[in-house]
C-alpha cells in the first residue's frame, strides 16, 4: 500500500454552486494594465465576452483557468483559488484556443484526444472508450489514425474541442473559437457550443454566436463596461464601437 | 500525406507485435548490417524487410516507396561518391544497407502508433527518474516534435508565399534570411500558445497522471 507522502495536499473541496468568481481582479503586463477592478460572479450556463482587439478579452479568458494569474485580486472557480489550486481548477475548466494548431500536441487524431486523459490518469481501456465516443460525436471517428495536420481547419477546431471535452470539465472557456473558420465550420462549432451541457464562457468577435446566451459581458479598456442579456449588451457594444 | 504521416491502420501480426519488440528488432538489424558488412547480408536484409513489410504487415507498396523517394537523392549521391572512392562493391553495400534500414524503420513506424513508440521510450527512460528526469516529458517531447515538423513546414510555406506575393525574393541565401526571421517569430508564438495548451490539458498534473488522484 502506498504511503501517503508528507506535504501532499488532498483534493480540495469544491462548491460548484459558486461558479466562477472574480474579486477585485486586475492584470498588468509590466507597466501596461490590461484588466482592472473586475468584480463578477459567473454562474449562468452560457456567457459571452465581446470587445475590441486589445480590450483584454483573451487575458480575461486565461484568468478563468489559471493560465494567467491576476496581478491583483482573486479568481475562484467553484471556490478554488486559481493562484493556489491551479491544477484542481484546470481539471474543472477546459480551454479551447483560437488556433487549434497550437492546441493539438500529438501527431494523430485519436492520440491527441487521449492526451488529456493520460494526464488525468484515466486507465487505458476507459481512455480508448472515451476517445472513441467523443470522436464519434464530432464526426471524427473515421479520422482516428489520421495525421492531425492533414485535417481541415474546421476539423482541427472540432478535434481541439474533442480533446477538451473528453476530459469532462465542468466548465469550458473558448477563446475566439470561430475566428479562423469559414461560415459552415463556424456554424458547426457554434452548434457544438450550443449543445454543451457544461457552463461555457465564449470570447468572440462573431456576435451571432451569442444568440441564446444567458449573459454577455462587454470589455473595453480592461473593464467590463456592459453586463447584460445578449441583445442589450450587443447594442451597447455597437454603440461603443460606432463612437470610434 | 507527408513523409511523417506514417502509421497505416492494420491488424497484421506485425501491427499487433509490441512496439518495443519492433524497435529492438530494428536496433538488432542495424547492428547486424554494420557488424557484417557484406553485400549478400545487406541484400538479404533488404529482402527480409520487404517481405515483412509487404507480405507480413500487408503494407501498400506505395507507403514504402514514399520513404525511398524521400531519401533517394541522398542514396544516389552516396552511391556515386562511394563508387568513386571505394569501388562498385562498396557502393552496392552502402546503398543496400541504407535502403534496408530506411525501409525497416518505415515498417516499424507504419505498424506502430506514435503513442506506442512514445510509451516504449518512456519505459526505456524510466531509470532516469533517479536523476530527476521525468520520462513522460521525454515522450511528450518526441510526440511534439513529430507533430510540429509538418506544422512548421506549413508555416514556412505560408511565409514564403506571403513574401512572394509582395515581390519578395524567395530563393538563395537572402531568401533564406528573410524566411527565417518571420518564421522564428511565428514558431515562438506557436510555442507560447502550445505551452499554455499543455498546461490547460494537465501536462504538469503529475499527481493525476500517476494515478494518485482523479479529477
Amino acid at each position: 500500500m502506498r504511503r501517503r507522502l508528507p506535504g501532499r495536499r488532498a483534493e480540495p473541496i469544491a462548491d460548484p454552486a459558486r461558479g466562477i468568481e472574480l474579486r477585485g481582479v486586475g492584470h498588468s503586463y509590466g507597466e501596461r494594465t490590461v484588466l482592472s477592478d473586475l468584480d463578477l460572479q459567473l454562474t449562468e450556463h452560457r456567457i459571452g465576452v465581446i470587445g475590441a482587439n486589445g480590450s483584454g478579452k483573451s487575458t480575461f479568458a486565461r484568468l478563468l483557468n489559471g493560465l494567467v494569474q491576476p496581478s491583483a485580486g482573486q479568481v475562484l472557480v467553484d471556490g478554488l483559488d486559481t493562484a493556489t489550486q491551479v491544477r484542481a481548477v484546470r481539471r474543472r475548466v477546459g480551454f479551447v484556443f483560437q488556433d487549434p494548431d497550437a492546441q493539438i500536441v500529438h501527431p494523430t487524431v485519436a492520440e491527441d484526444v487521449a492526451y488529456g486523459l493520460e494526464n488525468q490518469g484515466v486507465p487505458p481501456p476507459e481512455r480508448t472508450e472515451r476517445v472513441a465516443a467523443v470522436l464519434e460525436r464530432y464526426g471524427l471517428a473515421g479520422h482516428a489514425d489520421h495525421p492531425a495536420h492533414l485535417l481541415s481547419g474546421g476539423q482541427k477546431q472540432l478535434l481541439a474541442i474533442a480533446g477538451v471535452l473528453v476530459m469532462r470539465p465542468a466548465r469550458i472557456v473558448f477563446d475566439e473559437p470561430t475566428t479562423l473558420l469559414d461560415l459552415v465550420n463556424a456554424r458547426r462549432v457554434a452548434q457544438v457550443v450550443a449543445e454543451l451541457e457544461q457552463q461555457v464562457v465564449v470570447v468572440t468577435h462573431q456576435l451571432d454566436l451569442l444568440d441564446g446566451f444567458d449573459r454577455v459581458l462587454v470589455v473595453d479598456g480592461g473593464r467590463v463596461v456592459a453586463d447584460d442579456a445578449p441583445a442589450p449588451a450587443v447594442a451597447a457594444y455597437r454603440a461603443l464601437m460606432a463612437g470610434r | 500525406m507527408t513523409a511523417l504521416a506514417l502509421y497505416v491502420r492494420g491488424t497484421s501480426p506485425v501491427h499487433r507485435s509490441p512496439a518495443g519488440l519492433k524497435l529492438l528488432a530494428l536496433a538488432g538489424l542495424s547492428v547486424l548490417l554494420f557488424a557484417v558488412p557484406t553485400v549478400p547480408v545487406a541484400a538479404g536484409a533488404l529482402a527480409a524487410v520487404l517481405a515483412v513489410g509487404v507480405v507480413a504487415a500487408r503494407l501498400p507498396v506505395s507507403v514504402l516507396a514514399r520513404q525511398v523517394r524521400a531519401v533517394w537523392v541522398w542514396l544516389v549521391a552516396l552511391a556515386v561518391v562511394t563508387a568513386v572512392v571505394g569501388g562498385v562493391a562498396s557502393a552496392a553495400l552502402v546503398t543496400l544497407r541504407l535502403l534496408a534500414l530506411v525501409l525497416a524503420a518505415a515498417v516499424v513506424t507504419a505498424t506502430s502508433r506514435v503513442s506506442e513508440l512514445v510509451a516504449v521510450v518512456e519505459r526505456v527512460c524510466a531509470p532516469l527518474r533517479l536523476v530527476g528526469v521525468r520520462p513522460a516529458r521525454i515522450g511528450l517531447l518526441i510526440a511534439l516534435t513529430l507533430r510540429f515538423i509538418p506544422l512548421v513546414a506549413e508555416r514556412a510555406d505560408r511565409v514564403r508565399e506571403a513574401q512572394a506575393a509582395r515581390g519578395g525574393r524567395v530563393r538563395g541565401v537572402r531568401g533564406l534570411v528573410t524566411l527565417v526571421v518571420p518564421l522564428l517569430v511565428q514558431v515562438l508564438q506557436l510555442a507560447h500558445t502550445t505551452a499554455e495548451a499543455l498546461d490547460a490539458r494537465g501536462a504538469d498534473d503529475d499527481e493525476a497522471r500517476s494515478g494518485r488522484m482523479r479529477g
